[in-house]
């Protein structure tokens, strides 16, 4: 098979294995977290929390729940990256700097993992398990509950609350990243990735020189930062290290494990709704972008344009060769559709149209299928906004799922959608307007800012893939980015739950001739147009300076 | 509890709710997964896929180790491995990719006097396009095949001209009253001697061409360079422990005739530390260096 057709068969195997787990584990979501019942450990759990279950909160409280976890969960990792070096299984390890510290806590919380610093000689292994490794699992748990809390706002009715924060947490968790996060992991080390504790161990090479070679808690780690679309890698080379990512089919593994939750939750969006149809347009419209992006950025590498990647013949620079371009095009795509951001090559590396698809990938909100759980809650507002043009164009209160959509809701959608390009654009404006922020470009020019570009953008939309050149762990962009990184995850949550408090305070309409319908192929495509329009709008000035501009030359 | 405000008691619920979750993913679910990891069948795995020569451990059979002389050459009996920008190079300390662009195609020369002098210029730098350039042609050299590519000169180098003159609507200069080979330093001879009619110069050490447009001269070199890509190219992680077929193949007669061994030979070994894609279609082909060269030391040691 020539490596174009196995890129492809590549793309359609996981596109196939995506839609045959879609139905039972988006089922399974649905039942685990609308379940009315506990069982004993989950008691055990709720008590030593202290929280009742059966209690229910209004979105005021579940986003203060929110808030308050994340703010502890803050406090822990800071703390225990300031004091590695009176920790156990700390290797050594000096106590991190306290702007990377801040960066990398804030990064860890909000789901980003953006790196500002290399893994291997940062990081012990308990700070790595017992700090990064937990907020892989929750920072996504956290996802799955706003998610979730998100469309009780369009199943409830007359209602002020929306469920409990502390029982979505802890079924989220349990109940559905720990087992899957288990089994992956047993399957990575099966085919190479290492888990153990042991110190770096140096050895004599064959040909008498040393090397250090490195272990460590991986496959527990890798597992969950992929399934949570986490994307902190244990090592600085992230899923490009052998140690993270052994062979071509544990890359196979990993980017299944990147799209899984993500694109199963519509199934239980639909469920939960009653309508299984309006669950299956939601993942159509992510399908349609992911789609669109895949085949794009596969192209641009293959394609290789640009002056090293035409001396060189091939997009190989920063790309394994146990992987090959098409496979690494594939990660790529993979990890900017969602809000992963772990990397198998290095997109510094990228042909600039590749490299600008994977920044529009981000830009567009990581909705194709997104995080977990925000890239349902993202899709939906964006649903949201749609059904609001379209309104406007026929003149009729918008609605979407019996629920009106009037001022109130779209002050909140439209505040939704503003709060990452303006820290994507405001953040690289600043950076570009000191020269101390300048100088941490690697590369001359148009890909410089590109570079920072990028690195906005993947803060902002809680990414944290790299156009890895740029120098980012300086006060500047410590700072800056863990602020964007807080912000762009935190606002958009208090946002979604404003509106879905706001929605479950309402009574639901009927359908009426003049409704419009939200499970049609037209409505599919209406969706994906209108996002397209507005990222486009928002971002095509910025683009056009970096990798437009570099593209073009 | 219930008497607490309510901030507290969420803070409080908070604080609980995350040491409940902490002991669970951050310690049992590690420990679990380590203690399966010790099984048969995934211990070697788990442990860190190591390899043993004599009973003594030379490194991992997934982590790329360097075959080098101490200049830092290559040692001609053995198969290389590709490029790194880990640490020094191959440093699993120091995992890395180079991060560099593709448009990124103009050096900043070194100072001429330290170069005399034999010492490094640490303002000077390399572009990708020349470094590209010079590890074609080091390793064409070293397996006795033409290393030229587009856009290289023959002195390996990038060839890229600044096209100093007036720009048109399109920022093009098509009337240059200047134009310089950026990359080649004086008093090297330009590789082309004329551009639109304008005589090319040397670059001068220290000199700014930026102002020109940046024009990179594809030249004459095959299509498909006798180097393949992985050869000339670093890899993500800096300890990639794998190359192309095609480059092993192409190593194979010089590595054979080192040690003295028919080429068929070295080229069965080859085939055998091959990975094909799984299933047909994951990943690419890949050849393992680490235990491909240990099979020659065991099969065919060099005898130099």
């Amino acid at each position: 098979m020539g490596s174009t057709t196995a890129g492809v068969v590549f793309i359609v195997s996981l596109l196939v294995a995506l839609a045959l787990v879609h139905v039972p584990l988006g089922d399974h979501m649905y039942r685990v977290l609308n379940s009315t019942k506990h069982n004993k450990v989950e008691r055990g759990i709720y008590r030593a929390i202290g929280v009742d279950p059966d209690s229910e909160q209004k979105w005021s409280t579940y986003a203060k729940s929110v808030l308050a976890f994340s703010l502890i969960s803050f406090l822990l990792l800071y703390g225990l990256q300031r004091l590695q070096d009176k920790l156990l299984l700390n290797l050594g390890l000096d106590p991190v700097p306290d702007h990377v510290a801040w960066n990398t806590a804030a990064s860890f919380v909000a789901n980003t993992n953006w790196q500002a610093y290399s893994g291997e000689n940062t990081m012990g292994h308990l700070v790595q398990m017992g700090g990064l490794a937990v907020q892989n699992f929750v920072s996504a748990a956290v996802g799955i509950a706003v998610a979730i809390a998100f469309v009780r706002g369009f199943v409830r009715k007359r209602t002020q609350e929306l469920g409990n924060f502390w029982v979505d947490l802890t079924r989220a968790t349990f109940k559905i990243l720990l087992p899957i996060a288990a089994v992956g992991a047993i399957v990575l080390m099966a085919g190479g990735v290492v888990q153990n504790f042991a110190d770096p161990q140096a050895v004599t090479t064959v040909t008498g020189g040393s090397q250090t070679v490195t272990g460590g808690p991986v496959a527990s780690q890798e597992a969950i930062k992929l399934l949570g679309t986490n994307g902190g890698g244990f090592y600085n080379a992230n899923s490009a290290h052998p140690f993270e990512n052994a062979t071509g089919w544990t890359n196979w593994i990993e980017i299944f494990l990147i799209l899984v939750i993500a694109s199963s939750l519509p199934r239980t969006f639909g469920r939960m709704v009653g309508q299984k149809k309006q669950g299956y347009a939601i993942v159509a419209v992510m399908g349609v972008l992911a789609l669109l992006s895949i085949t794009a950025t596969t192209a641009a590498q293959v394609a290789h344009h640009g002056t090293v990647a035409e001396a060189v013949g091939a997009s190989m620079e920063g790309v394994e060769q146990r992987f090959g371009v098409e496979n690494s095009a594939m990660f790529a795509s993979a990890t900017t559709l969602t809000s992963t951001g772990a990397v198998n090559s290095f997109h510094d590396s990228y042909t600039s149209l590749g490299g600008a698809v994977l920044m529009l990938n981000m830009m567009v909100g990581e909705v194709a299928p997104g995080g977990v759980g925000s890239g349902l809650y993202g899709m939906l507002i964006l649903a949201v906004i749609t059904v609001f043009v379209a309104g406007l164009m026929v003149g009729r209160t918008p609605e979407y799922l019996g629920k009106k959509i009037g001022a109130r809701e779209i002050k909140f959608a439209s505040m939704y959608f503003l709060v990452t390009p303006a820290l994507v654009l405001i953040g690289t404006a600043t950076a570009m307007a000191f020269e101390g922020p300048r100088e941490g470009m690697n590369n001359p020019g148009a890909h410089g800012f590109s570079e920072v570009l990028y690195a906005f953008t993947s803060a902002s939309n809680n990414n944290g893939s790299a156009f890895a050149g740029l120098t980012v762990n300086t006060w500047f962009y410590d700072i800056a980015l863990g602020l964007c990184m807080l912000l762009g995850r935190f606002l958009p949550i208090i946002l979604a739950l404003g509106l879905a408090g706001s929605l479950a305070r309402q009574t639901p309409v009927p359908v009426s001739a003049g409704t419009l319908p939200t499970h049609r192929p037209q409505f599919v495509g209406m969706v994906a147009g209108v996002t397209l329009i507005l990222v486009a709008l928002t971002f095509f000035p910025a683009l056009a300076l970096g990798p437009l501009a570099e593209g073009i030359h | 509890m219930n008497t607490l405000p309510g901030w507290l008691r969420q803070h409080l619920a908070a604080l609980r709710a995350l040491l409940v979750l902490t002991l669970v993913c951050g310690a049992a679910y590690p420990l679990v997964i380590t203690a399966v990891g010790r099984l048969p069948g995934l211990n070697g795995k788990a442990e860190g896929s190591y390899v043993e020569v004599d009973g003594k451990r030379v490194g991992s059979e997934l982590i790329g180790q360097p075959f080098l002389d101490g200049n830092g050459d290559p040692l001609k009996q053995y198969f290389q491995v590709r490029e790194s920008h880990a640490g020094d190079g191959w440093d699993p300390m120091a995992t890395a990719a180079s991060n560099r662009g593709m448009e990124d195609i103009v050096d900043i020369l070194p100072d001429p006097a330290l170069v005399a002098a034999g010492q490094e210029d640490e303002n000077a730098r390399e572009s990708l396009l020349t470094t590209v350039c010079a590890r074609s042609l080091k390793y064409g050299e070293l397996d006795g095949v033409d290393g030229s590519r587009p856009y290289c000169t023959d002195d390996g180098v990038g060839a890229v001209l600044s096209v100093i003159g007036p720009r048109d609507a399109t920022g093009t200069v098509s009337r240059p009253v200047k134009v310089v080979s950026v990359n080649e330093a004086c008093p090297a001879a330009p590789f082309i001697a004329e551009y639109r009619g304008v005589k090319v110069e040397c670059a001068a050490y220290g000199e700014d061409y930026g102002e020109g447009q940046m024009v990179p001269v594809r030249g004459d070199a095959p299509e498909r360079p006798a180097v393949p890509a992985d050869a000339v190219t670093a890899s993500g992680s800096g300890i990639d422990p794998h190359i192309s077929p095609q480059w092993a193949r192409l190593q194979a007669g010089r590595v054979a005739a080192a040690r003295g061994v028919p080429v068929d030979r070295v080229e069965r070994l080859i085939g055998e530390h091959t990975t094909g894609r799984a299933l047909g279609f994951m990943g690419a082909p890949a050849v393992n260096v680490l235990t491909l060269n240990i099979a020659l030391d065991e099969t065919a040691p060099f005898q130099g």
